[in-house]
C-alpha cells in the first residue's frame, strides 16, 4: 500500500517535471537559435548604417534610434503618472470603492490587447489631437500601456517601506509629503527601477501598439523631430520577415538578435538591482 | 509657502491616482466613438454573425464570425496545451523543485514573458511552420494549430507565475497538518494545495487566455490569415487580433472599412474586461 | 505645579469599540507620569493621542477634549503639535539613514539647513540623550550599526533634536538588556528637568524606579492616579494593587 502511493508520487512528480522542462527546455533553443544564427550578421556596420537595397542591405541603425526615441518618450510619460499614481494607492488611499475601482481599471489596462492600444492611439492621438502617425503619438500610446506595470511595480516596492518609518517621520513633525519624499521614496527607489526597467522592455519589445501610431515601414534616415514618424526594431523585424521578399537570414535573425539583447538586457538589469535589494535591505 | 507646494503635489498625487480609470474609460469612449459608426451601415448581428468578411469589397461584407472562429480555435488550442503544462510547472516550481534550481527556473520562466511576440512569431515562422507542414503533410504551415503552440508559449509564463502565487500563498498550516496526518506530499500537493488555491489558479487560467485572445503579432505571422470559417486545426486561420493589426495599415480613415475595426476592437476590449474583472474576483473576491 | 496637558471627558473608539473610556486626567509641568496597565488597556492609545498618532488610524474617533499649555491640540497645526509632543517608540526604530542624518532629520524637516547649525543641535541632542562620547567618532555610519540600547538612546536624541516640550515614551525599553535599561532609564529621569515625560510601561518595577506619579489603566479607563510612592504602598483601588503585585495582567 505504502509503496504504491510512493510510486504515484513519483509518477506524479516525473509529469511536473516534464511539463517545466516543456517550458524551460524550448526557451533555451529560442535564445541560443537567435544568438547562434544572429552573431554572424551582427557587425558595426550592421549596427550604425541605415538600410540600403530595400532593407535587403545596409543596417538597423535607424529603426535603433527610433525605439530609443519612442521608449524614452514612453517612460517620460508614464513614469511621473505612474509613480504619483502609486503613491496614491500606497499612501493617500483609504479601504473603499474608489481605490477598489482604481485597481480594477489598472488590471483592465494591464490587459487590454496591445492592438487595442494601437487602435486607441490612432483614434486619439493621430486623428483626433491630430498629431498624424509621430513619435509623439506612438510614446504616449506606448506609456500608456506600461503605466500599469509602473504602478503596480512602484506600488509595491513603496508597500515594502515598514510602516514605522512613515510613523517616525511623522511624529518628529515632518508633514505626509516630507515623510514621502525624504523616508518613503529613497528607500523604495530600486524598486522603483525595476519596474521602471520591465516596462522600458515592455515598450522596446511591443509591435502592435505602434504599427498605426508611428512606424514607418522605411525610413532611410533619423527622425527630425517628435512629429516625425520612425522606424523602430519589432516593426522592422516584422516586416522584413513577412513584408519584404528574399531578406537575407542573417540580417533578419540579426535584427531578431539586437531587439532580443536590448529586452533581455533590461530584464537582467532589473532582475539584478532586486537581487542587490534583497541582499542589502537593511530591515 | 511649503504648504502651499504639497497642496499643490498632493492634488497631483491624487489626480495621478485615477489616471488608470481615465485611461480605461477614455479607451472605450473612443473605441465608440469610431466603432459604433459601422452600424448604421450594417446590423448587430449581421456583423457578429455574418459569414463573410470581405471589407474591401464593393460593398464590403462585414460579417466577423470567421474572425471570432478563428480567435476561439486558436485560443481553445493554446489553452489545451497551456493550461495543464503551465500548471503543471507551477507545481514543480512551488512544492517539488529544490530552493536553487527553483530560481534558476523562476528566471527562465520570466525570460519567456520578456521575450518580445514579434520575435517569437519570427522564431515560430522560421522554426515551427515548417515543422508543422513536413510532419501534417500540409500544403502550408501557417495554420491554427501553430499559432495555438506559440501563443501557448505565451500564455504559460503568466499561467505559471500566477498559479506559483496562488500555491505559495496556502497557509502552511494546512500543509503541514496533511502531512503530520501522513499523507505523501503528492496526496497533499492533490487533495489539499490545489483545492485551497482553486480560485488563484483558476484566475492564472483565465489571465493566460486574457494574454492568447489579445495576442497579436506571433498569431498575425504564422496562423496564415485566411479569413475562412475555420473546419480544422491544420487550416490557416484569422484572429480579431490579426484582422486589425494587418487591415488598418491600408483602411482609410472615415470609411466603412475604419469604423468595422474599431468594432472589432471593442469586441476585443469587451471580451478582455470580462475575462480581467473575472479574474480579479478569483484573485481578490473572497478575501474581503 | 503647571497643568501642562488637561484631558477632559475624553472618549476614543477604533471603529465601534471603545479603547478609552471618559478619561479625565492632568499632567503637570516637568514630571514623569508613568502609565501602567495590561495589554489592551487603552495605554498606548492614550499616548498616541497626545501627539495625534492616533489619526493614522482610518477608524479612529474622538470625543472630549484634550489641552495642551490651554490649547485644545485637535486645533493646532498637526505638524507644530508632534514637533512639540515627540515620541519614543517601543522598538528601537533608526531611520535608514546615518546616525548624524537621524538626529538633524527633525531639524531639516523643520526648515534648518545650515549645516554648522545642524551639527550643534545633533551634537546637544546626542549629549543629553548620553549617546554623544559613544558616537561622536563615526556620525556618518549606518544607525543599524549601533546596539540595540544605542539605537534607542539614538531614538531619544533624535526626539530631543526638535526641540519638544513634552516626550512620549512607550515603553521604550521592551527590547532591551538589563544594562541598556538603565542607561535609558537614567536619560530619562536627567531630562525630566526640562521636559514633561509621559511614560508607557508594562513593567511595573520601572514605573516604581522612575515615576514620580502613576497611572493605572484597565479596559480603557483610568483606574487610578497618584504619586508613585503612594500607588505602590497603598492603593486606593483593589484591581491596582493585584496589578500591581502581579495578581493579574
Amino acid at each position: 500500500m505504502m509503496k504504491k502511493t510512493y510510486r504515484t508520487q513519483k509518477i506524479a512528480f516525473f509529469f511536473l517535471l516534464v511539463a517545466t522542462l516543456l517550458i524551460v527546455i524550448p526557451v533555451g533553443i529560442i535564445v541560443v537559435i537567435i544568438i547562434q544564427k544572429g552573431m554572424p550578421g551582427i557587425n558595426w556596420e550592421f549596427l550604425s548604417d541605415i538600410p540600403r537595397k530595400g532593407m535587403r542591405a545596409g543596417g538597423i541603425f535607424p529603426a535603433i534610434i527610433g525605439t530609443i526615441y519612442l521608449v524614452s518618450g514612453a517612460i517620460a510619460f508614464a513614469l511621473p503618472i505612474g509613480l504619483l499614481a502609486a503613491i496614491y494607492l500606497s499612501e493617500y488611499s483609504k479601504d473603499n470603492l474608489l481605490t477598489r475601482i482604481i485597481k480594477l481599471a489598472i488590471v483592465n489596462l494591464a490587459g487590454v490587447p496591445s492592438v487595442v492600444y494601437g487602435l486607441f492611439g490612432l483614434a486619439l492621438f493621430v486623428v483626433f489631437f491630430k498629431f498624424g502617425a509621430s513619435i509623439l503619438s506612438g510614446s504616449l500610446t506606448l506609456g500608456i500601456m506600461i503605466l500599469p506595470i509602473i504602478i503596480t511595480a512602484s506600488r509595491e516596492a513603496l508597500e515594502s517601506v515598514p510602516y514605522s518609518f512613515r510613523e517616525v517621520s511623522l511624529s518628529l513633525g515632518a508633514s505626509k509629503w516630507q515623510t514621502i519624499r525624504n523616508i518613503v521614496l529613497p528607500n523604495a527607489i530600486s524598486g522603483i527601477l525595476t519596474g521602471t526597467i520591465l516596462g522600458l522592455g515592455r515598450a522596446a519589445g511591443e509591435t502592435a501598439p505602434i504599427l498605426f501610431t508611428v512606424a514607418a515601414f522605411y525610413l532611410p534616415r533619423l527622425p527630425q523631430s517628435i512629429f516625425d514618424q520612425a522606424m523602430a526594431l519589432p516593426y522592422h523585424l516584422y516586416v522584413i520577415s513577412t513584408q519584404v521578399p528574399n531578406v537575407d537570414e542573417k540580417i533578419r535573425y540579426g535584427t531578431a538578435l539586437v531587439l532580443l539583447a536590448i529586452v533581455l538586457f533590461m530584464n537582467l538589469i532589473a532582475i539584478v538591482i532586486r537581487y542587490q535589494l534583497r541582499k542589502k535591505k537593511k530591515w | 509657502m511649503r504648504k502651499v507646494k504639497e497642496f499643490i503635489i498632493e492634488k497631483l498625487i491624487f489626480l495621478s491616482g485615477l489616471a488608470s480609470i481615465f485611461f480605461v474609460v477614455l479607451i472605450f469612449l473612443f473605441l465608440m466613438k469610431e466603432g459604433l459608426s459601422v452600424f448604421k451601415t450594417i446590423s448587430f448581428p449581421d456583423f457578429i454573425g455574418g459569414n463573410k468578411w470581405y471589407p474591401i469589397s464593393e460593398p464590403a461584407q462585414l460579417g466577423i464570425k470567421p474572425l471570432i472562429l478563428g480567435s476561439l480555435l486558436v485560443t481553445l488550442g493554446a489553452a489545451i496545451i497551456s493550461i495543464p503544462i503551465g500548471i503543471g510547472c507551477a507545481i514543480y516550481i512551488a512544492e517539488v523543485a529544490p530552493k536553487k534550481l527553483k530560481e534558476f527556473l523562476k528566471a527562465g520562466i520570466e525570460l519567456l514573458a520578456a521575450i518580445p511576440s514579434v520575435v517569437l512569431g519570427f522564431v515560430g515562422m522560421v522554426t515551427l511552420v515548417p515543422f508543422v507542414k513536413s510532419i501534417f503533410h500540409l500544403p502550408t504551415g501557417l495554420t491554427a494549430i501553430s499559432g495555438s503552440i506559440m501563443l501557448a508559449f505565451m500564455a504559460m509564463p503568466t499561467i505559471v507565475s500566477i498559479a506559483e502565487d496562488a500555491l505559495y500563498s496556502v497557509p502552511k498550516i494546512y500543509k503541514e497538518g496533511a502531512l503530520a496526518l501522513g499523507a505523501t506530499h503528492w496526496q497533499t500537493i492533490y487533495r489539499v494545495m490545489l483545492p485551497a488555491s482553486s480560485s488563484g489558479i483558476l484566475a492564472a487560467v483565465m489571465l493566460g487566455i486574457g494574454r492568447v485572445i489579445g495576442e497579436t503579432m506571433a498569431v498575425m505571422m504564422i496562423t496564415g490569415n485566411a479569413a475562412v470559417i475555420p473546419t480544422s486545426i491544420l487550416q490557416p486561420v484569422r484572429t480579431l487580433t490579426a484582422t486589425i493589426a494587418a487591415e488598418m495599415g491600408e483602411a482609410v480613415v472615415g470609411s466603412e472599412h475604419y469604423f468595422a475595426l474599431f468594432a472589432v476592437g471593442i469586441v476585443l476590449f469587451v471580451i478582455s474586461f470580462a475575462i480581467n474583472v473575472t479574474a480579479d474576483i478569483f484573485l481578490h473576491g473572497e478575501r474581503k | 505645579m503647571v497643568t501642562k496637558i488637561n484631558i477632559k471627558n475624553l472618549n476614543i473608539w477604533y471603529g465601534n469599540s471603545p479603547a478609552i473610556k471618559n478619561l479625565n486626567i492632568q499632567i503637570l509641568a516637568n514630571e514623569i507620569l508613568t502609565v501602567i496597565g495590561p495589554s489592551n488597556s487603552g495605554k498606548t492609545t492614550f499616548l498616541r493621542m497626545l501627539n495625534r498618532l492616533n489619526e493614522l488610524e482610518l477608524s479612529f474617533k474622538m470625543k472630549g477634549l484634550v489641552e495642551i499649555d490651554g490649547k485644545d491640540i485637535t486645533k493646532i497645526d498637526v505638524e507644530l503639535l508632534r514637533k512639540k509632543v515627540g515620541m519614543v517608540f517601543a522598538l528601537p526604530l533608526p531611520l535608514p539613514l546615518s546616525i548624524f542624518d537621524n538626529v538633524a532629520y527633525g531639524p531639516r524637516m523643520h526648515g534648518i539647513k545650515n549645516k554648522n547649525k545642524l551639527m550643534e543641535i545633533s551634537e546637544k541632542a546626542l549629549k543629553e540623550a548620553y549617546l554623544w562620547d559613544e558616537v561622536k567618532d563615526r556620525l556618518s555610519t549606518s544607525a543599524f550599526k549601533l546596539s540595540g540600547g544605542q539605537q534607542q538612546r539614538l531614538c531619544i536624541a533624535r526626539t530631543l533634536a526638535v526641540e519638544p516640550d513634552i516626550i512620549l515614551f512607550d515603553e521604550p525599553c521592551s527590547g532591551l538588556d538589563p544594562i541598556s535599561t538603565a542607561k535609558v532609564e537614567e536619560a530619562m529621569v536627567r531630562l525630566k528637568e526640562h521636559y514633561t515625560i509621559v511614560l508607557v510601561t508594562n513593567n511595573v518595577k520601572q514605573a516604581a524606579r522612575v515615576g514620580d506619579r502613576t497611572a493605572f489603566f484597565l479596559s480603557g479607563e483610568l483606574i487610578e492616579v497618584d504619586k508613585t510612592q503612594k500607588m505602590f504602598t497603598a492603593p486606593f483601588d483593589q484591581r491596582t494593587d493585584d496589578y500591581i503585585r502581579g495578581i493579574f495582567g
